[in-house]
């Protein structure tokens, strides 16, 4: 159980962690970009919302293994597939968790609007400088918002982690999966610890990361 | 005299900006005239915020030409919207500081001086969210003007505020006009507030610049601003606009002025049965 418990935070740390730093760069462009490509690419990655997580796990599944085209950059490596490997969650993850991430801090970009940047422009700020130095505090709450969103959802996601990770203890089993196992072979009191456990742990999280953010907008006042 | 010597052509959208102009390098260039004549377009060309085809050149320096487009980061404008745009998450010390520490320079003698000036020492801990308009309006003056700017560009800076506080920040302005080493270009719809602080207008109508008028050689009288103005607008000859006057005879008080499509309600109007003086140049 302590195996399936770390296993789920750290899938669902380097998710998160992994998130913020591809959707941010993704969500500036998709908030500034007046191109209506942008929204094809917004559309693209909105699809794992109204996607079932088995058409999601379907595809990861055969785009990481052993056949898949995707795959040959990395077979000199001597890594044949992704496939049920803690790094193929990771992937899948992120896939599953993109909207949840790109949402909110594109929604943010857009709500500080052009008129800061500018301010800062024409006080000397190079662009990376004003992107770092007012874009991205100004949009805080949108990266507190996106972190919290991809963190609860990593953790909760079931379908795409079964078709594309199984039950491997250590390495693809994670909480959700071991609550199935459990009620599958009808262990209830596992399953009721695992997923009581599961609920209090997610209500902590939001709520002090609701209160840390609570907190610094007062200050900020 | 070196001189800021512009001229664009573009079209945003459906308006057309066509202006061509070289006001002295020198002093406040009032841009006057009504909602939609172009005035924040000409002053967003002047920073270089928004990219339409022409020449631009200030003090000697060219900023824009057929080739070449020098950013809004390596001009050194200093620009105050008319809502003050202050950075909400920076303290009004850090606001302050955010230009000058991007030109190299910090907390010296020139920033106390100036913090002095406009009065804004109490104010240095607070938030930008715990300001009054005309507040935010001082620090959003103070912040350009701390980055050592080559051109000021102010664009309505009072319009957003109540009478009130527009008394409180034209004091400001105008000791800052005399303080400032920098052109200033001031965007105005307001009669007075150009008469106080212009040494030059020109009126815009439709993207272009319809009238130069000269505003200095005496200063205006602080009493009756806009009488002062209304005779002075119809000393030049004006062709595109329509400057209507009403003087009456004794007092010179006006009851009301017309320049370039914007009315303005003065002062007392004369007694019904005084004799008056009315221009009218359609």
């Amino acid at each position: 159980m302590a195996e399936a418990i770390w296993l789920t935070l750290k899938l669902a740390m380097v998710t998160t962690l992994a998130l913020l730093i591809l959707a941010t760069p993704l969500a500036w462009w998709l908030a500034r970009s007046r191109s209506a490509w942008s929204e094809v690419v917004a559309a693209v990655v909105t699809l794992p919302i109204v996607l079932p997580p088995t058409v999601l796990g379907f595809y990861l599944l055969i785009a990481l293994g052993p056949q898949s085209p995707l795959m040959a950059p990395l077979r000199p490596l001597g890594v044949r597939t992704l496939a049920f490997t803690f790094e193929g969650l990771v992937i899948g993850s992120i896939i599953y968790s993109l909207p949840f991430a790109v949402q909110p801090i594109r929604n943010a970009f857009r709500g500080v609007g052009e008129r800061p940047l500018e301010a800062a422009a024409t006080l000397g700020a190079k662009p990376l400088d004003v992107f770092w130095s007012v874009a991205m505090p100004l949009a805080r709450p949108g990266f507190i918002l996106a972190a919290v969103l991809v963190f609860a959802h990593t953790i909760g996601e079931f379908g795409v982690v079964l078709m594309i990770g199984g039950g491997i203890p250590g390495e693809t089993q994670v909480l959700s999966v071991e609550i199935y196992r459990a009620v599958e072979s009808l262990d209830w009191p596992q399953a009721h610890l695992l997923a009581g456990g599961m609920l209090a742990f997610a209500f902590t999280v939001v709520l002090s990361l609701l209160l840390l953010d609570r907190r610094a907008v007062r200050r900020s006042q | 005299m070196s001189v800021i010597e512009a001229r664009f052509d573009g079209l945003l959208g459906d308006f057309r900006l066509d202006i061509s102009m070289s006001p002295p390098a020198s002093g406040v260039t009032v841009l006057f005239g009504p909602s939609g004549s172009g005035k924040t377009t000409l002053l967003r060309c002047l920073a270089g915020l928004t990219r339409l085809d022409g020449r631009l050149q200030v003090a000697g320096e060219v900023w824009q030409d057929g080739r070449n487009f020098v950013p809004p980061h390596k001009r050194g404008v200093g620009l105050v919207f008319q809502d003050a745009v202050l950075f909400e998450h920076l303290s009004v010390r850090e606001n302050l500081l955010y230009g000058r520490r991007r030109r190299g320079l910090g907390e010296d003698a020139s920033f106390g001086e100036m913090v002095d000036l406009l009065d804004l020492g109490p104010l240095l801990q607070r938030r930008p969210t715990r300001l009054s308009g005309g507040e935010r309006q001082r620090v959003a003056i103070g912040r350009a003007l701390l980055s050592e700017p080559r051109l000021l560009l102010l664009d309505e800076p009072l319009a957003g505020l109540d009478a009130a506080r527009k008394a409180e920040v034209i004091p400001y302005l105008e000791t800052l006009k005399t303080r400032a080493s920098a052109p200033i270009f001031y965007v105005t719809h307001d009669v007075a507030e150009a008469a106080r602080l212009g040494d030059r207008m020109l009126l815009m109508q439709a993207g272009r610049i319809v009238q130069t008028v000269e505003l200095r050689g005496e200063t205006a009288p602080d009493a009756n601003e806009a009488a002062w103005l209304a005779e002075r607008l119809a000393s030049v000859g004006t062709d595109e606009l329509i400057a209507e006057i009403v003087l009456s005879g004794a007092s010179r008080t006006v009851a009301r002025l017309a320049v370039a499509g914007l009315t303005a309600e003065l002062k007392p109007s004369a007694p019904k049965n005084s004799p008056a003086t009315r221009i009218r140049r359609p």
